[in-house]
């Protein structure tokens, strides 16, 4: 049996900006991870994350990150990507600011 | 102060234009990442967890007012309104826009201020003693030393592509408080039968392999410098790791071939280089020297400090714990802490580098010095002017009696910042900071230094903390680690594993532990934690922080 594929989205920094991007199912660049494709598919994963890739001009280091489905879209599975997508415990600054 | 000459300003004017170009060929997708990533980071401009972050190189910590200003327009203008002084004497802006950069540097340019050299396998900014030129303890100024070590290693064509980064730092008194032994080579001014010269330590570094440096040479005469120290690199440059990233650093290079074979090689080298160094180094250096010569120092009665100090308790508290003895009489150095507790170690905002700037001006000869330790220096400043100071800083938030405290912390950025991290280190150093301000605690305890890294890299110097903390993932959860007895001075030592790390919510509690388990076994007042340290050793403390909990694993 192949191993369980633990669901990914495809998160990246924007190239302007710097700050956490994200993947939709759409292809648009979004800063909310609940707006984010989660992919189940590990064949989808690598090839969203080629297309990713080719879009050097908007986004710098794309990746696959852990992800769980939760209630309102994408959660975090661990706190890297937490931190990513809420900024950083010291002030109220990055994302956490912006919402 | 060193004056930038013509070449350096059309230098950096220069390096400046060429980013400014090469910014818009990433943005309009002519250059790609990996073809944009050295460029930038050449330039000092690093992506990090939130946003790009850009690293400033303060040479040896030496400010004026002028360029403490600056930084502040910066902060306002570009960034969030504050700054992050960094354990290398740098400051870091943690949400510059990539479009914004070339103007970021063209105004560092025009205080002489850059991002040359903060990143990459190049010798990196040169640190130094932040007392120097005040302190009463000083054989001699070490920062002229490290401009010339820093106008010989900018953009020196051989050394741009080292096996690894490169660190110098040069201290001009026998109390080491530039941390000589943990650089790539630290530079300790000396004296011997009246003769001025140099002794030279070597692969010294923290990280994840930590050493302590070794001497290459106990007395290295004055005229000798630059020949021996690119003698040294250019033996490193050769035998050097490039195979392995984690061996790559000198101090591999020193522990694999032994302190010997290097000595032979760099000597071997060393009477190849020194013909071809004609003099005008130490023409050089006499010039730089010209440009440090100490400020027009006054001759005052110093009475209405005494006053004060008698007067008021809470001004007392700051004095005596924030001022350091100068060299002159009537005069002291005052360190500034950026360690309030419960605030992020090392963050300045606009409003209060601007006050710092304006004290420095009024009365401190226009110098500011940034340390190692995270905290601001005003080296220079006559003792009847402190009421004066201590009343502004304390208008400003920055009157923290702490320096050299347990709340006096050396953190890194860690993982609310730093992409490398594997754990966060600021709200670690917060908490702390603020449970022994609840307990008021502190002045009690006396010298204890506390230093946190959010990785193995040890950008918060945690090894040679008298207790270190070091923030590791483990199994997708933040685990503390604690090291205990390391140091910095010139008695450098390595710190040691207690053993298992703490969970997050139960860092603060060990710390805590290990704190009242000094108080209780310490000899009297006098004997600091690292002197007490080194005469029980590690069990006590082992015990206080592990006992409880195997006390409260039986019971369960
Ligand atoms: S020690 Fe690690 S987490 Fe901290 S700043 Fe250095 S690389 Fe980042």
């Amino acid at each position: 049996m192949p191993r369980a594929f633990t669901p990914k989205v495809v998160t990246a920094n924007a190239l302007l900006e710097g700050d956490v991007v994200y993947l939709t199912a759409d292809d648009q660049w979004t800063r909310d991870l609940k707006q984010a494709e989660l992919i189940t598919d590990e064949a989808v994963a690598d090839l969203r994350l080629l297309e990713a890739e080719r879009r050097a001009a908007e986004v710098v280091g794309p990746y696959l990150a852990d992800m769980v489905a939760g209630d309102g879209g994408p959660e975090p599975t661990h706190f890297r990507e937490d931190f990513r997508r809420t900024g950083p415990s010291n002030y109220h600054h990055g994302k956490q600011a912006e919402a | 102060m060193y004056q930038y000459n013509e070449f350096d300003h059309a230098f950096l004017a220069e390096r400046n234009a060429q980013f400014r170009k090469q910014v818009e060929r990433r943005i309009d997708g002519s250059l790609t990442e990996e073809e944009f990533r050295p460029l930038r980071l050449m330039n000092g401009l690093y992506l990090q967890l939130h946003a790009y972050m850009l690293r400033v190189a303060i040479p040896y910590g030496t400010l004026s007012s002028a360029q403490m200003r600056q930084l502040a327009v910066i902060a306002e203008k570009w960034d969030k309104g504050y700054g992050h002084f960094t354990t290398r004497q740098n400051i870091q802006y943690n949400w510059p826009k990539l479009p914004d950069v070339p103007d970021i540097l063209d105004a560092l340019g025009e205080v002489n201020l850059h991002a040359i050299q903060t990143s990459g396998n190049t010798i990196r900014n040169v640190t130094a003693d932040h007392f120097a030129g005040a302190a009463r303890d000083e054989i001699a100024d070490p920062r002229p030393v490290a401009e010339l070590l820093r106008q010989w290693s900018t953009d020196h064509p051989e050394f741009q592509f080292l096996p690894r980064k490169f660190k110098f730092a040069v201290t001009g008194s026998p109390n080491d408080r530039a941390v000589t032994r943990a650089h790539d080579i630290g530079v300790r001014m000396i004296e011997r039968d009246g003769e001025a010269g140099y002794e030279v330590l070597v692969g010294g570094g923290l990280g994840r392999t930590p050493m302590i440096g070794k001497v290459i040479r106990d007395f290295l005469p004055k005229e000798d410098l630059l020949p021996y120290m690119e003698a040294i690199v250019s033996v490193y440059n050769t035998l050097g790791r490039r195979d392995n990233k984690y061996k790559a650093r000198i101090k591999i290079t020193v522990h694999e071939n032994g302190i010997d074979t290097i000595r032979d090689k760099v000597e071997a080298r060393f009477a190849e280089l020194k013909p071809l160094f004609s003099g005008v180094d130490q023409e050089m250096l006499a010039e730089i020297e010209r440009q440090f010569a100490p400020p027009a120092f006054r001759n005052g009665p110093t009475d209405t400090f005494e006053a004060a100090r008698e007067a008021d308790p809470i001004f007392r508290a700051w004095a005596d714990t924030n001022l350091t003895a100068h060299r002159v009489d009537g005069y002291a150095i005052v360190t500034i802490s950026l360690k309030k507790h419960g605030d992020t170690p090392g963050d300045a905002t606009a409003d209060q580098m601007r006050l710092m700037a304006d004290l420095a001006e009024k009365y401190g000869h226009d110098e500011l010095r940034i340390s190692h330790e995270q905290n601001v220096i005003l080296p220079h400043v006559h003792k009847s002017d402190l009421p004066a100071i201590y009343a502004a800083l304390k208008e400003a938030k920055l009157a923290t009696a702490n320096v050299g405290l347990i709340s006096d912390i050396i953190a890194c950025p860690g993982m609310d910042y730093c992409s490398l991290a594997t754990a966060r280190s600021i709200p670690v150093a917060q908490e702390i900071a603020q449970r022994f301000e609840d307990l008021k605690m502190e002045h009690d305890v006396g010298p204890l230094k506390l230093k946190i890294s959010g990785c193995i890299n040890a950008c918060g110097h945690h090894h040679v903390g008298h207790i270190g903390i070091l923030g590791l993932d483990r199994a997708g959860v933040e685990n503390y680690q604690i090291t205990l007895g390391g140091d910095g001075t010139e008695t450098a030592e390595i710190g040691q594993r207690t053993g298992p790390g703490f969970a997050y919510d139960e860092i603060t509690d060990a710390i805590e532990r290990i704190v009242r388990a000094y108080l209780e076994l310490r000899e009297g007042p006098d004997e600091t934690f690292l002197m007490a340290y080194r005469r029980v050793g590690a069990d006590p403390f082992k015990a206080a922080l592990y006992e409880d909990e195997k006390a409260k694993t039986r019971a369960a």
